[in-house]
């Protein structure tokens, strides 16, 4: 999703001012959901420099790949999403897909190391579901991928951002 | 730092490599165009998996902005007599052809925005356009010299699309809107990223011509001029409610391909000065574009939109000109043509004025009338021609290959959008001679995978300009 940062630009100012309320309507109250249910904050929502999410299970095996709010904002009416064959075997960084919008075309990058063992077949017949609940998980919801997470893919997660420090990050943009 | 933006403009595209992007995170140019370089060398594919050379190829990034050419610090970039109002107006500011020149605004999303010109009005802001006068003897036969257009058929008033072409080759140097104003006087628009090509050209071309024996030609540029674009279905109302003198019929008789000079109510109650309207566009909508003189540029346009209603017509900026554009089967300079181009390859071929294609004597002329017959019929043909094509599954953009059954590349997309009117895929693109009847299938390459194309007339979306009414 490096792409998507060069389209952000133009809807940042807007964005930051609604970023806030969004930011804390949904994904933070989900991400206060899941540290008081489990001890460990690990299987908390994190974030890639490049506008995707991942929120493991409480297994730890396995999460779910999406792209943020804020992107989905700033990439505008979508229009369609090129999801993976799998299963498929991935490094974090490599590409598992696109989302097009009428004005640009992003690749959806893996935040992890995993093998992706389910897609969101919703998204190919309706695309704007992305734009609807890009952060939701539920059948209904605008996930994009279901990892198996490797060992490697664990210490992955070290290296992103949690809820607060991915507004941060936005907001800065 | 901020000016070492990570977009740079290397071949008339806007390429940004990907790698560099993410180290440096202030490349948020907003302008969303361009090819990525995947930063493939760093992590090599470890499966045959197809998804996965998504991360091999050079994944393509489409921004609804092009002519971009910009790679000066914002600082650097001028504004147009019109900055202060979009930003009142939440206009979403990016660098574009050496101006900020807005992208969206905050009220709509950029698809909403397309579908409110094509059902309502939209106002955009082209003053980054160069506007110029040629008047003088000798204006006539330098538009002749460099254009292929009939200037000699051109009425006063009257406005036609032509291209300046380089002389020997008849490759485009610009496209351009020429309109006669008398008799030795002429307006001309040029685009704004070739701004400074098109300067020199001018000056080296008048040069010769001069030295050449040619008559006076005075050459002047409209520095700080407001141009806007009136656009779509209720255009007429909107600029009829605003004339100083409202007769109806005005503007009901000014067709398009027409201009006049008209005084418009400004909101203080006085007169504007005499604006030349010119019924036309770059939208496939029926539409008037306004040249405005610098102190009237942001009186004119608060009066349009006030006087019109945010219910009937809004802003609108480079994202919906982009897409509308291509709907309506228009080129972009540096995209869709370029300085390799010639008018024929580039399916422009009607600009070439009847008289011309038997007289020529316009720059490249010979190579461009050897051009408009097949090689079967004794002329040269052209190896390529720009066709349209509705793309099926992922939208392709700029810079795709199209291939043939076998696979073997055959063109290549010079623009590509998913269309907010249709809800297929169109995209403009160059392709070997002998593929380009429409109805031809064949596929375009997006992200690795092939994808089913077929050749579209175009325009993808009917014009609706305003040609008189229909015989009963």
């Amino acid at each position: 999703m490096a792409s998507i940062v060069r389209s952000l630009r133009p809807v940042a100012s807007r964005f930051a001012a609604s970023s806030s309320r969004t930011a804390r309507s949904w994904p933070i109250s989900q991400f206060q959901a899941r540290t008081f249910s489990a001890s460990s904050a690990a299987q908390a929502k994190k974030y890639t420099k490049d506008h995707e999410w991942i929120e493991l299970s409480e297994d730890k095996k396995t999460g779910y790949i999406g792209i943020s709010e804020y992107a989905a904002h700033a990439l505008g009416d979508v229009v369609y999403v090129e999801l993976p064959t799998i299963p498929m075997e991935v490094a974090a960084g490599d590409s598992i897909g696109a989302v097009e919008s009428v004005k640009s075309a992003s690749d959806i990058n893996s935040p992890i190391s995993g093998t992706i063992v389910a897609v969101n077949d919703l998204l190919e017949e309706r695309p704007g579901t992305i734009n609807k609940g890009p952060e939701d998980e539920s059948s209904a919801g605008g996930w994009v991928a279901k990892v198996e997470v490797s060992d490697a893919g664990i210490k992955d997660l070290d290296g992103l951002m949690d809820a607060a420090a991915y507004k941060e990050f936005t907001e800065e943009e | 730092m901020k000016c070492l933006r990570a977009v740079s403009y290397v071949n008339g595209a806007l390429t940004v490599n990907r790698t560099a992007g993410r180290a440096s995170r202030q490349l948020s140019t907003a302008l969303p165009r361009g090819t990525i370089a995947s930063s493939s060398s760093l992590s090599p594919p470890r499966t045959q998996n197809p998804t996965q050379q998504l991360h091999r190829l050079p994944s393509k990034l489409c921004i609804p902005i092009r002519h971009a050419s910009s790679t000066s610090c914002p600082s650097d970039l001028q504004k147009t007599p019109l900055y202060d109002l979009h930003l009142a107006h939440g206009g979403k500011m990016v660098p574009f052809g050496g101006f900020h020149m807005p992208v969206q605004y905050s009220s709509l999303s950029v698809s909403a925005s397309h579908h409110f010109t094509r059902s309502h009005a939209s106002l955009f802001d082209v003053s980054h356009m160069v506007q110029h006068r040629f008047s003088g003897p000798g204006s006539n036969a330098f538009l002749e010299r460099i254009t292929p257009a009939s200037i000699a058929g051109l009425e006063t008033h009257r406005s036609g699309l032509s291209t300046l072409l380089w002389p020997v080759t008849g490759g485009i140097v610009d496209d351009t809107i020429i309109t006669r104003l008398g008799l030795e006087s002429f307006y001309v628009v040029t685009n704004a990223a070739c701004r400074e090509k098109d300067l020199k050209y001018f000056e080296e071309q008048l040069a010769e011509f001069k030295n050449g024996g040619g008559e006076k030609v005075e050459w002047k540029i409209l520095e700080g001029w407001g141009l806007v674009a009136l656009q779509g279905p209720l255009s007429e109302d909107i600029l009829s409610s605003v004339l100083v003198e409202p007769k109806e019929t005005e503007l009901r008789e000014l067709y398009f391909g027409q201009s006049k000079f008209i005084k418009v109510k400004l909101l203080s109650g006085e007169a504007s000065s005499p604006l030349l309207v010119s019924r036309g566009g770059y939208t496939g909508e029926d539409g008037f574009e306004i040249s405005i003189p610098p102190t009237e540029a942001v009186a004119v346009t608060e009066a349009l939109l006030q006087s019109a209603t945010k219910e009937r017509l809004q802003l609108a900026g480079l994202g919906a000109r982009d897409s509308l554009r291509l709907e309506a089967g228009m080129c972009l300079y540096g995209h869709d043509l370029d300085d390799t181009t010639t008018p024929v390859e580039s399916a422009l071929s009607w600009v070439i004025g009847k008289d011309r294609r038997t007289s020529g004597g316009f720059h490249g002329s010979e190579v461009i009338l050897r051009q408009l017959t097949s090689k079967s019929k004794g002329g040269s043909g052209v190896e390529r021609r720009r066709i349209g094509l509705i793309v099926e599954g992922a939208p392709a953009r700029e810079g795709a290959d199209i291939v043939d059954e076998k696979g073997e590349k055959i063109g290549s997309i010079t623009s590509g959008c998913p269309s907010p009117t249709l809800g297929k895929n169109i995209a403009m693109g160059y392709i070997k001679d002998g593929f380009h009847k429409a109805g031809t299938n064949l596929h375009v390459v997006v992200r690795g995978k092939k994808r089913k194309a077929q050749v579209t007339k175009m325009p993808f979306v009917p014009s609706k300009y305003w040609k008189g009414a229909a015989p009963a």
